[in-house]
């Protein structure tokens, strides 16, 4: 007899739901988080969309902590002294289940753990699971300080560092080429500033990311998310390339902060917090295996999380991830099997949803980005030049666009620009 | 580290973040004599700027401050990070945003 029917390791987007699904299940589920509260040792850029969200809790735009509803996507092609923007806003972007809103993991990952813990889980916070129990092969719990606890299915949510999946599934320390990493710093703003910096109505925002400056060349961007009163501004770049940089990532934040184009966004604004973070770009090639005897991942220990540049996202994956892996969990528990075979459920959801299906159909972007170091470079560079050819006037006898234009594209090569599209078509 | 440019103080704004320092156990651990290579590119990687390289060249590294994001142990977990560990119960960064 194990001491819970579950027991999950991390109380992060995926952890929580997971319980909360077991909990309201009537299961016996004990959520061990590292953090002295749910949240204390997360971070995200970050925005959420909001699809999976609701398919958990319907009510959820009138109970959690939100930040700022997102009307206007924004990516920039920045040069060292030059930045071209793109804002995009769209009806569509704010239909219900369409929609995104920026998020702060201390108070909405809290909001998610009360949730689980209305619903019947028990919480242990403070606490490192540093080892699992196993049985010839089979996990059967947790060891966390001193203390053993046993459980017929232990679901491993420990985020894109975890230390337990090695000897969960086999899983190996991930490759540098697989990882970025993220920095960011909160900064600090008058709600109504914040709404006239980014052109936006009241309790709405901006979601921005930088290619090419930001990360100095390197793989990678910059982004800013606005929140109620704050400035999400940070860097995600890839381990093994920035390795290589001769800025290191907290230099590329800083010289981002005085970008001309930042620097009037956060101007006046007040550092609140320094943070980092690491984000799974690997896509379904990297992935570890989801399931094994009494056991079963979900989220960044999963590796559930996409980076396109454009767009990043790994909260609704963790989310429908841990609404998939409670449900099955469930299920396994009431057919008494949480073998590697039992919880198959599991995967066979995740393969039927959203999650599995976008992380097998971008696997092959990381690669390109990589391989593509114009992207970073070349490209925010040629559209500067261009960019001053239409809009730069001094005086002087206008040349035609043609001829202007023409020698830009030539630096960079045509045939270069034309398969580094197709190639980017190809991997998206 | 001459063609390394740094002028942040990354220190002033970990003095902002919410820490407990685990006095008792440092959670990561170098191997002696950390080859300098391998050492430049926790310099560059780490966001935390733990990893620092004074004008004479002297490698030197302080886990308080540590973010515990794991970046150094992908980076070099199989070169100069010998133990990679969570701090102690109740200990480490606190994230009051996050």
């Amino acid at each position: 007899m194990s001491d819970f029917d579950a027991i999950v390791v991390g109380s992060g987007c995926a952890g929580a739901i997971a319980a909360y699904e077991l909990a309201s299940a009537g299961k016996s589920v004990l959520v061990v988080e590292r953090g002295n509260f749910a949240g204390a040792k997360n971070m995200t850029g970050g925005r959420l969309y909001t699809h999976a969200i609701s398919q958990v809790f319907p009510d959820f735009e009138e109970e959690a902590p939100l930040e700022r509803r997102i009307t206007h996507e924004r990516i920039s092609m920045m040069a060292p002294d030059a930045n071209f923007t793109v804002d995009f806003t769209s009806d569509d972007m704010l239909v219900s289940g369409q929609d995104s809103y920026s998020v702060l993991r201390g108070s909405f990952d809290s909001w998610l753990a009360d949730k689980a813990e209305a619903a019947g889980a028990e919480f242990i916070f403070g606490i490192p699971v540093e080892e699992l129990v196993k049985e010839g092969g089979r996990v059967v719990g947790i060891k966390a300080g001193e203390d053993e606890i046993s459980a017929d299915v232990v679901i491993l949510c420990d985020g894109a560092n975890s230390l337990l999946t090695e000897s969960a599934v086999g899983f190996k320390r991930p490759k540098g080429d697989t990882m970025a990493v993220g920095i960011k710093q909160v900064i600090e703003l008058p709600a109504s500033v914040i709404e006239d910096r980014v052109l936006a109505n009241e309790g709405e925002g901006a979601a921005w990311l930088f290619v090419g400056d930001a990360t100095k060349g390197h793989v990678g961007g910059g982004f800013a998310y606005t929140n109620k009163e704050s400035v999400s501004l940070g860097i995600v770049a890839t381990i093994s390339d920035l390795a290589t940089s001769d800025t290191p990532i907290y230099q590329m934040l800083e010289d981002m902060k005085a970008h001309p184009a930042i620097a009037p966004l956060i101007r006046g604004g007040r550092v609140v917090e320094h943070s980092g973070h690491m984000v799974p770009e690997g896509g379904r090639d990297m992935m570890p295996p989801l399931v094994a005897d009494g056991v079963i991942l979900a989220g960044e220990s999963a590796m559930m999380c996409v980076n396109l540049g454009y767009m990043v996202r790994g909260m609704d994956y963790a989310i429908a991830a841990g609404m998939h892996a409670g449900r099955s969990a469930v299920a396994a528990l009431d057919a008494g099997d949480t073998t590697a075979a039992g919880l198959t459920g599991y995967v066979q959801a995740l393969e039927g949803s959203f999650v599995l299906k976008d992380l097998e159909q971008f696997k092959r972007f990381p690669h390109f980005m990589e391989s593509t170091t114009r992207l970073f470079n070349e490209y925010p560079v040629l559209v500067r030049d261009a960019m001053n050819t239409l809009f730069v006037v001094d005086g002087s006898p206008v040349a035609p666009l043609k001829k202007s234009l023409v020698p830009l594209v030539r630096k960079v090569g045509v045939m270069n620009l034309v398969k580094d599209l197709w190639k980017g078509m190809k991997a998206l | 580290m001459s063609d390394i440019k740094i002028t942040v103080n990354v220190d002033e704004y970990l003095a902002l973040n919410k820490f407990e320092v685990d006095e008792g156990r440092a959670h990561i651990e170098l191997v002696e004599d950390p080859d300098m290579a391998e050492f430049l590119k926790l310099v560059r990687v780490c966001p935390a700027a733990l990893y620092k390289v004074d004008e004479d060249g002297k490698a030197s590294f302080d886990y308080a401050g540590c973010l515990e994001c794991g970046t150094c142990r992908i980076a070099c977990g199989g070169t100069i990070v010998k133990e990679w560990g969570w701090p102690g119960p109740t200990m480490g960064v606190e994230y009051r945003y996050g």
